[in-house]
């Protein structure tokens, strides 16, 4: 049987495509509210433009035999390194980092595309491995394939997107059978590496001045009355003065006055947190997981043990921004920048999510075949 | 993979609690931080380091003022009381608008000056208001006072709002606005002037009203500099120029500290310290008379014949021609088939007849100099003029220093592309021509020479760490001689005969330089804008002297000897007298100190130890004083 006309319409997961109708419409609805009285206007405009490319995207992502995109696995990693390269080469400077390369007319953030690449070379990886115990040796290589792009974006500097690649490489591993002396040992290392990034005669040596003043004033918000102490601090009066119910759309003081920082991107759930209360939030987080969990449904009924890794793969890179992201807004992280998906502003986030969302689909569609 | 729809549930579980705990649990302090309103940030401008003279007198120092700030976290609220705000603070509309859509990117709540100097009226009117237009707010800041009458104000500088350039280059550490150096001193030591802005948080009422406050972050004021001026000298140099246009610079050669620096025309930078208006700063930069230039080292003129003084250095120490060479000064020679003639022609005064060098510096004979420079060849005296600092930047720390001109064969050949004309070294040979030198650099040169060949780097901050000093060496066979001349300038006949001053061994060299050719001028009518320039610069004693003086008088149609002479004496006698006092112990210096914003009128107030007696030289110039003077 001819595998593209065993598809149909009827195949694609229209439950999930609903739920990330409705979490889009929250995220434009928000950004017009957060920037139409500002020099900003016009915003939730190019986002709906970035949901309809992404949406093409999908679709032909959705189209292509997942199969023949792990076959390109070990290309896909080489480009993807090769253009992490090129940006620390040649990239375009914004806001003090290097993490754009401008392509037809406008500026894409590189290290979004290669997220996408690890989900499918470990996918591709993981899936090959085929004992029940994942052996330390194949547990090394795959660190190192997650290493080396992780080092490049350290480079840029990235911290947040580099961040997201250790839950792919985590997530990986446990469906892959990792054994628990290994696991111990990793997490031991993990606790080590940010217990050292909290401990500043060590951190000094690793991390940028910003990133530390960062994590101070995570620590210590009454300390930095102007950098990123006082973001959490606004974001957090924004989110509690809310309340339960919320102030109304556009009526957020916090929000309309600009003390959110960067209210229509990384900060925008603080803004719909003011305007919409605790019963928006519980609406929000509520369609994100059910769009986690139908994504591990999804994973449970992929034909093979690639369509599985991949279908994780996406989850654990959704599930970890959204848990980082909303984390940051209620101050209980770190500012690092990373946003929510399908909410905050930005063309480049944009297209990762519906690209892994292709893929998702992409595994969905085949999961009959043979 | 069903433990993966626990962690996800648990994990969203756990945010859920957060936003309970903020917007429910706590909620109430959160919306009245929020409601009650907004945390306010009024900056808290650091004062500048003041300046203070050698003695520790205040030279520059600051003043409370106050700002208008405009807040415009409620729009709406804003324009319904622009009318008011316009009528009440004397503002124009226009200008109101214009301000505001200026700033239109800024945040909200982020305060904008509407007028950055406050009238008594405006603060009363401001604080009579407060309950009706809560949207003005007072910020208190200190402005940079400066000596009245534009006193030092080319060395000092002044402030104003920095530039862009100025703010990429600053690492951060300036925004828009602020207010750094612009020139002089105050550019030159800005990172030292400047002190670090603090930032006070409030949080407000709906009304302005300060409800509570959030932990501030405090001011560091900038640290104060000691210059190497003199204030007593700087007085006596200020008075003694006048309003005439030219400049005034003193040195110690022995250490390269500059004791008094003047430039005329001299704008008041006090005019500066507020804002400065379009208007006025387009008057300043099209004024003819250029008043922002600081001439001591940016006004780049033929030096004229103190140039001599190069050239017989030249003569005594190479040799290339006899020292005992004699020529016939009839008034004019012929040179490369063309006519020159000495200044005495001009002056219609008896011509030099036989001179040798010592009588051709003393009475300044041009027909000696060309034939010495035609004999000579550009070569050495591009040699020694260069060697000797001429044509080079003197690296005195004040930004935009010139280098004046130095020309040689290599230079026509670079700039150009031709060979020299042997013609042109006659010109070169009496300072005119292409050479042209900065008043600071002819200090350096004279007080260098007269020290035996060592050049120090003129500087003006007293606790200066690096200063470099150069040498040329000189045999002191040389340096006898030049000096012998030099004293005889003044001392025997010279052309600054007029100038002796009892008991000091006063040495140095006129020099009148032409603006055009006489014959051009004379064709041109006599116009103020082509008069001659009169230099003169002198120093004391006679060997390794401990002041240098260097004169320039812009277009007076008078000779150096006449015109800038009588400024150099009264500034060495001035140091001499001021000397004397020290080591009789008549001149005591009162360390000066105030506090800052008690009102008290500090540097203005500084009443200089009189110097100048009206016994001034002007007036009292011998009869001889109307003898040729060049």
């Amino acid at each position: 049987m001819n595998e593209t006309s065993g598809t149909t319409t009827r195949d694609y997961d229209w439950w999930l495509l609903a739920i990330l109708a409705a979490i889009c419409t929250l995220g434009v609805i928000e950004i017009y509210s957060a920037t139409h009285g500002s020099s900003l206007a016009g915003m939730h405009l190019k986002q709906l433009r970035w949901l309809g490319i992404g949406l093409v995207v999908m679709f032909i992502v959705s189209r292509i035999d997942y199969h023949l995109i792990l076959d390109q696995a070990p290309i896909l990693y080489l480009v993807g390194v090769a253009a992490l390269i090129a940006v620390l080469l040649v990239g375009h400077t914004r806001f003090g980092a290097k993490r754009w390369i401008p392509i037809l007319g406008e500026f894409l953030q590189v290290s979004e595309l290669v997220k996408l690449i690890i989900i499918i070379a470990l996918a591709r990886f993981f899936a090959e491995v085929s004992s029940e115990e994942l052996s330390l040796r194949d547990l090394i290589k795959a660190g190192l394939l997650v290493g080396l792009p992780l080092v490049l974006i350290l480079k840029q500097p990235d911290l947040g997107t580099a961040l997201v690649l250790v839950p792919l490489l985590v997530v990986g591993a446990f469906l892959a059978g990792l054994q628990w002396q290994h696991a111990a040992v990793f997490s031991l290392a993990g606790i080590l590496l940010v217990g050292a990034v909290f401990y500043p005669p060590v951190s000094r040596r690793i991390l940028k001045p910003y990133q530390r003043e960062r994590i101070t004033s995570f620590l210590h918000p009454e300390e930095d009355a102007k950098g990123s102490g006082y973001q959490l601090l606004q974001s957090k009066i924004a989110v509690g003065s809310g309340g339960f119910w919320g102030k109304g759309f556009g009526n957020g003081t916090q929000n309309q006055l600009g003390y959110i920082p960067v209210r229509y991107s990384d900060f925008i759930m603080s803004a719909w947190a003011e305007e919409q209360g605790f019963k928006g939030v519980l609406f929000a987080l509520g369609l994100y997981v059910a769009l986690l969990l139908r994504l591990v449904q999804n994973a449970q009924r992929a034909k093979d043990r690639a369509g599985m890794f991949l279908v994780m793969g996406v989850a654990a890179a959704l599930g970890f921004h959204v848990l980082v992201n909303v984390a940051m807004v209620i101050g209980a992280m770190p500012v690092t920048g990373i946003p929510l998906p399908l909410m905050s502003y930005g063309g480049s986030a944009t297209l990762f999510v519906f690209l892994a969302i292709g893929l998702v689909m992409n595994v969905r569609l085949r999961r009959f075949v043979n | 993979m069903a433990v993966a729809s626990y962690v996800i549930v648990g994990m969203v579980g756990l945010l859920l609690l957060g936003f309970w705990k903020l917007q429910v649990i706590d909620s109430d302090k959160y919306s009245q931080w929020a409601e009650r309103n907004r945390v306010r940030s009024i900056p808290i401008i650091a004062p500048r380091g003041r300046m203070l003279d050698r003695d520790g007198r205040v030279l520059v120092d600051n003043r409370p003022s106050f700002s208008v700030l405009l807040l415009r976290d409620d729009p709406a609220l804003v324009e319904k009381n622009l009318p008011a705000i316009s009528d009440g603070l004397n503002i124009p509309m226009e200008d109101l608008r214009d301000q505001m859509s200026n700033t239109r990117a800024l945040p909200k709540f982020q305060p904008i000056v509407i007028k950055p100097e406050a009238t008594q009226a405006d603060i009363d009117y401001i604080e009579s208001h407060r309950a009706d237009i809560p949207v003005l707010e007072m910020l208190s800041v200190s402005r940079r006072r400066y000596l009245p009458g534009g006193f030092m104000s080319h060395a000092s500088g002044y402030v104003g709002e920095v530039s862009e350039q100025q703010i990429e280059a600053s690492n951060g550490k300036l925004r828009p606005g602020d207010f750094g150096g612009k020139t002089g001193l105050e550019r030159q030591y800005n990172d030292i002037l400047m002190g670090t802005d603090g930032m006070r948080r409030v949080i407000v009422n709906s009304v302005g009203k300060e409800v509570d406050r959030l932990p501030s972050q405090e001011a560091v004021p900038g640290k104060e500099i000691r210059l190497t001026i003199d204030y007593d000298l700087q007085q006596v140099a200020e008075q003694s120029l006048g309003a005439r246009e030219g400049a005034v610079v003193a040195l110690d050669p022995r250490t390269g500290e500059v004791l008094a620096m003047v430039s005329r025309p001299a704008p008041d930078p006090n005019d500066f310290a507020v804002r400065v208006s379009k208007e006025e700063w387009k008057r300043l930069n099209d004024d003819e008379q250029k008043p922002l230039l600081n001439r001591v080292i940016q006004a780049q003129l033929a030096p004229g014949s103190v140039f001599k003084i190069v050239m017989a250095t030249a003569m005594y120490e190479t040799h290339a021609v006899p020292e005992n060479m004699t020529v016939f000064c009839p008034g004019y020679g012929t040179f490369y088939g063309r006519q020159f003639k000495c200044w005495v022609y001009w002056s219609h005064k008896p011509a030099h007849a036989t001179v040798d060098v010592h009588r051709a510096v003393n009475q300044s004979c041009d027909i000696f100099f060309y034939t010495l420079g035609m004999r000579m060849g550009i070569d050495i005296i591009a040699k020694y003029a260069s060697g000797m600092g001429l044509g080079h930047k003197t690296g005195i720390d004040l930004p935009s220093e010139e280098a004046g001109l130095m020309p040689s064969e290599e230079w026509v050949q670079r700039v150009f592309h031709r060979r020299w004309y042997p013609g042109e070294t006659v010109s070169v040979a009496v300072g005119q021509g292409a050479v042209t030198t900065t008043p600071l650099q002819l200090a350096r040169l004279i007080g260098g020479i007269a020290s035996g060949g060592k050049f120090m780097q003129p500087h003006m901050l007293k606790d200066a760490q690096t200063v470099s000093e150069e040498t040329f060496p000189l045999k002191e066979s040389t340096v006898e001689k030049i000096t012998d001349d030099m004293y005889g300038v003044v001392n025997a006949g010279g052309t600054g005969a007029g100038l002796k001053l009892q008991g000091i061994e006063f040495s140095g060299k006129s020099g009148t330089a032409q603006v055009i050719g006489y014959a051009a001028r004379d064709r041109v009518a006599k116009q103020k804008k082509f008069l001659d320039n009169a230099w003169f610069v002198g120093y004391a004693p006679k060997r390794d002297p401990e002041i240098v003086v260097s004169v320039l008088v812009q277009e007076s149609g008078k000779h150096g000897g006449e015109a800038s002479g009588p400024v150099v004496r009264d500034i060495i006698k001035a140091y001499y007298d001021k000397k004397a006092k020290k080591t009789q112990g008549q001149y005591t210096v009162e360390y000066k100190r105030y506090d800052l914003g008690n009102g008290s009128a500090p540097a203005a107030a500084i009443q200089p130890q009189p110097v100048l007696k009206p016994e001034g030289p002007t007036e009292a110039a011998p009869a001889r004083a109307s003898v040729p003077q060049h």
